[in-house]
């Protein structure tokens, strides 16, 4: 059985300007200790997704679908529900670890609070199984650190705390969303190690939201592509980076200047990111796609599996995307 | 040739179209506030009574109607047949007329404050931010010194020296009215000053008079706006605090604090419209400028855009 | 041979930091952004300054437009120096060097129009352009960095990021201008667009001649448009050099760190790839190492790199490293 479960998921916001749908039929799987990509701009609806499946959405938004995990719905479960499955089965990691972190409180006893509530463990206990993991996300002096305020980390820092803070229950997924998009490049290196170390040690599946193609490829084993709310296509890292079967994954893979192999000239996708108020009728992509034809403006291309395991949504012909 | 397709079809050869500036939207979000707007309706209403006021009133606010004199709490009163329609005060001269007149007053002491306060606060504000270091020191210390002057004692103080006229009455108000609005124009254009477009001017060559007009003005303005709208009452609490005092604006010349305060000492004499009638324009004035200000607070906040 | 557009000599750029709590008399923190900074960049030719938050590429660029006092060293433009110009000097000079932000709505006044935003440099400089020169100068432009001049009246906030950005080049180089300096022109972009707004950029200096100072943290895109590479680190420039050298034959340790720590967008690639890790942060700039900067983290520091600054070694194809033992291997001896 897989360990989450997410069929026709939709996500919309009341806004004063109509409604908006920010997911558009969702649907994925995930098993037990694998590792999925999100990937998609702004306006792709990838964050919402996130917040939707752990009930975060914002006051004027509005779930559909179903959301399995471990085979109970937890789609729309009330709030006091829902906190124990936060943090106790489900934790996540946010782009700014400083809007998590309680700047007032010393790190150690925000660490202790969540076992304290989560398990019931006594302070001391909490304080050591703190300690512990700030030592496994490689923070050194853990046991001194555990008395400082989140201030006195840097950047990097504190997205470790925010991993160790998301690990203290050992949750069967992990959900990191643009973990590393403030961050320098080196220090991102140091964090996409620990995502990988984290993974392999507890076990933990991990849903990796990002915009960043080249971060997917060497740290999830599958990769979700999203565009205008919508799914363009399914399948493993290494088939969707090396034979693309969406025009905007294609795309996207052309866009990006590569260090190892020097280009010419960057090929480019034309216009903007969707806008989620003003989407056309049919694929969201249709306005900036080479391939877009007569059905493209008509109707969104159903989810079709081929392959090995892979899924896409478009109306051309798998040849004609090269 | 890079556009999005959709805004090539929409214009397709056609000739420059007008953009919606953030102004036209604030004034869509403004105009969609109910309450903002009835305040802006009343506020429309004190204005036109003031202004036509004087041409529909068959008393003059100077003239002493005999007939009433020492039979005030009778004939006084508010009637349509004496043509005293918001009665007489306590030696007989029409309300209305001295109603009119004293939201002349009013509205004007508090019109003339604010906009001191935008003109001369915002530049002072602005060029002290913009400008930075020493300037900016130096300048914002004077505004530090004036605003621990106990300003209500200094005004009192300037009424009776000089004597009590409506050009001190400005002067006094207009000495401390700005010094608010300083701080916060400066306050904001400090903000400002990290803004990546006036670096661009800066780094361009436009000279720093022009960018403090160009790039720092314009983007003030919505806060500016919003406090010198909740400025309004408060000058005319003030002016009204001062002729209460009696040290306000000279007979027979009248304001809605020297109404009020004519109202009140005759309060235990059964006439109470004379109260009643001022404090009642004095009261929606007010209002009407809150819920103003705070619609123009909702419809400019930069959180929205 | 003539003197180059621009020419950085041992450019050091200081910033007071107020100490906390302290007296408004008492002598504040020196901060030291950037430190004896040499580049040199030729006309039509693209820079690339490379390095990550707090080194101070930024406070370099800056220094150059004249937005930030120089402490010490020289600008040079076109063999004048221009540190201590007038401020009127200062002011004409902007019609040559212009540039590009980060953030492209931050860098549009939100009260001005399009046009408006365009047409202001031209105001500055050529206070005499008739009103119809302007309108067709400021359409041409728009036309020419790929947005409809019918949209001349519209507000910043009526574009996309993308469009922002082209709006903020063409204000750029409407004086026609002989220096851009793009300031992480689109780190801000989403990933679709970036590649419209290099290409644009690219196309742009071919066309027009123009010099280019690329800013970014990103190695594959200023790897992708520039022809000389200059690496930055804790205000120092640690390592110069043309672009494909750099990169296939980098000599300064934390170069070989940053190149490593470039993620590749393919799986094969990735796998093939040797990563070491650069461990640590970035040390405070208010309190940098001493010597070497980089040898809190280099993976080959000695005892000897803690006493003085490394002197810049001039290789083989114009190559400068600022580190003594660039010859060596990763391992320490």
């Amino acid at each position: 059985m897989a360990l989450l479960d997410v069929t026709d998921l939709t996500v919309s916001f009341d806004t004063p300007d109509g409604v908006v749908k920010a997911v558009n039929g969702m649907n994925l799987t995930l098993n037990a200790g694998d590792s999925l990509a999100i990937v998609g701009e702004s306006g792709s609806g990838k964050t919402q997704l996130a917040f939707a499946i752990l009930g975060l959405l914002a006051k004027n938004g509005t779930a559909a679908g179903s959301v399995r995990f471990d085979g109970q719905e937890i789609l729309n479960l009330p709030e006091a529900k829902l906190n124990a499955i936060r943090a106790n089965e489900i934790a996540m990691i946010f782009q700014d670890p400083m809007t998590s972190l309680n700047p007032f409180m010393r790190v150690g006893d925000q660490m202790a609070e969540v076992l304290m509530l989560h398990k019931g463990t006594s302070k001391r206990q909490a304080l050591d199984e703190s300690a512990k993991m700030l030592d496994a996300v490689r923070i050194p002096d853990a046991r001194a650190r555990l008395r400082m305020y989140p201030h006195e980390f840097s950047g990097g820092m504190r997205q470790r705390i925010m991993a160790a803070m998301a690990l203290l229950c050992r949750p069967k997924l992990l959900i990191a969303d643009e973990p590393t998009t403030a961050l320098d490049v080196t220090v991102q290196n140091q964090i996409m190690n620990l995502m990988a170390e984290i993974q392999r040690d507890f076990g933990t599946a991990l849903i990796l939201i990002t915009h960043d193609l080249a971060i997917v490829a060497g740290s999830c084993l599958e990769t979700l592509v999203m565009y205008g709310g919508r799914v363009m296509e399914i399948g493993a890292t290494d088939d969707v980076f090396e034979a693309p079967s969406h025009p905007y994954t294609l795309g996207l893979l052309k866009a990006v200047p590569r260090l190892d192999v020097p280009q010419d000239k960057l090929q480019t996708i034309p216009g903007d990111p969707p806008d989620l108020t003003a989407l056309p009728p049919g694929c969201p992509f249709s306005p900036r796609c080479p391939a877009s034809h007569e059905p493209c403006l008509q109707a969104m291309p159903s989810l079709e599996g081929f392959g090995t395991g892979r899924i896409r949504a478009c109306h051309a012909a798998l040849e004609a995307v090269v | 040739m890079f556009a999005t397709k959709s805004i090539a079809d929409d214009l397709a050869g056609a000739a420059p179209i007008k953009g919606r500036s953030l102004w036209a939207d604030a004034r869509q979000r403004f105009f969609r506030n109910r309450a903002a707007v009835a305040g802006l309706i009343v506020l429309m209403l004190v204005t036109a009574f003031a202004l036509i006021g004087p041409f529909i009133a068959p008393w003059n606010n100077e003239d002493i109607d005999w007939n009433v004199l020492g039979n005030i709490i009778e004939a006084g009163r508010p009637s349509l047949e004496s043509g005293h329609w918001f009665g007489t005060d306590p030696v007989g001269r029409d309300l209305f007329a001295r109603t009119v007149q004293g939201t002349q007053i009013s509205l004007l002491v508090g019109i003339v404050g604010a906009l001191i306060s935008v003109v001369v606060g915002t530049l002072y504000g602005a060029i002290a931010g913009y400008f930075g270091g020493r300037i900016d020191n130096v300048m914002m210390r004077i505004v530090d010194v004036l605003m621990s002057i106990p300003y209500m004692f200094v005004l009192i103080l300037l009424l009776v020296v000089f004597g009590r006229s409506l050009l001190m009455l400005f002067i006094g108000i207009g000495l401390i009215s700005w010094l608010d609005m300083a701080r916060i124009a400066r306050g904001q254009t400090l903000t400002l000053k990290g803004k990546a477009y006036i670096e661009a001017a800066v780094a361009t060559g436009v000279r720093p008079f022009t960018i403090i007009l160009r790039h720092i003005i314009p983007n003030l303005l919505g806060v500016v706006i919003v406090y010198a709208t909740l400025l309004v009452p408060s000058m005319i609490i003030y002016e009204s605090f001062i002729s209460f005092l009696g040290l306000g604006v000279q007979e027979p010349l009248t304001s809605w604090g020297a109404l009020i305060n004519d109202g009140a000492s005759e309060m235990n004499n059964g006439t109470l419209w004379m109260l009643l009638v001022p404090l009642f324009f004095f009261v929606i004035t007010l209002f009407g400028f809150f819920f103003v200000g705070d619609g123009l607070r909702d419809a400019l906040d930069p959180k929205d855009r | 041979m003539s003197a180059p557009l621009l020419e950085v000599q041992d450019v050091s750029v200081t910033f007071d930091v107020a100490r906390q709590g302290s007296w408004p008399w008492t002598p504040p923190h020196a901060l030291q952004a950037v430190k004896q900074a040499s580049i040199m960049l030729e006309p039509g030719q693209t820079l690339g300054l490379v390095g990550e938050s707090g080194s101070g590429k930024s406070t370099l660029a800056r220094a150059i437009v004249g937005t930030v006092p120089i402490s010490t060293g020289q600008v040079l433009w076109r063999g004048e120096d221009v540190v201590g110009l007038s401020a009127a000097h200062q002011r004409a000079r902007g019609r040559h060097v212009q540039m590009v932000f980060q953030d492209p709505l931050d860098a549009l006044n939100p009260r001005m129009t399009v046009g408006q935003i365009v047409a202001e440099p031209l105001l500055t400089h050529f206070p005499d352009l008739s009103k119809e020169d302007i309108r067709a100068k400021v359409g041409g432009m728009m036309e020419r960095v790929g947005l409809l001049p019918a949209l001349i009246n519209r507000y910043p906030h009526e574009f996309s990021g993308g469009q922002c950005q082209r709006i903020g080049i063409a204000r750029a180089l409407i004086t026609g201008p002989e220096l851009l300096i793009c300031d992480e022109p689109v780190s801000a972009l989403d990933v679709s667009v970036q590649a419209q707004v290099v290409n644009l950029l690219q196309d742009l200096q071919r066309d027009m001649g123009l010099a280019l100072l690329f800013i970014a943290h990103d190695l594959s895109v200023v790897r992708h448009i520039s022809h000389r590479i200059a690496v930055m680190y804790l205000g120092r420039i640690v390592e110069t050099a043309a672009a494909p050298e750099l990169i296939a034959n980098p000599r300064h340790p934390y170069t070989k760190a940053l190149i490593a720590s470039v993620p590749i967008p393919s799986p094969k690639a990735e796998r093939q790839r040797h990563r070491p890790v650069l461990e640590g942060e970035l040390p405070s700039p208010m309190a940098p190492p001493s010597g070497c900067v980089f040898r809190t983290r280099c993976p080959i520091a000695r005892a000897s790199c803690a006493e003085t600054m490394p002197a810049v070694a001039v290789l083989e194809n114009d190559h400068f490293v600022a580190c003594p033992y660039h010859s060596e291997g990763e391992t320490p001896s």
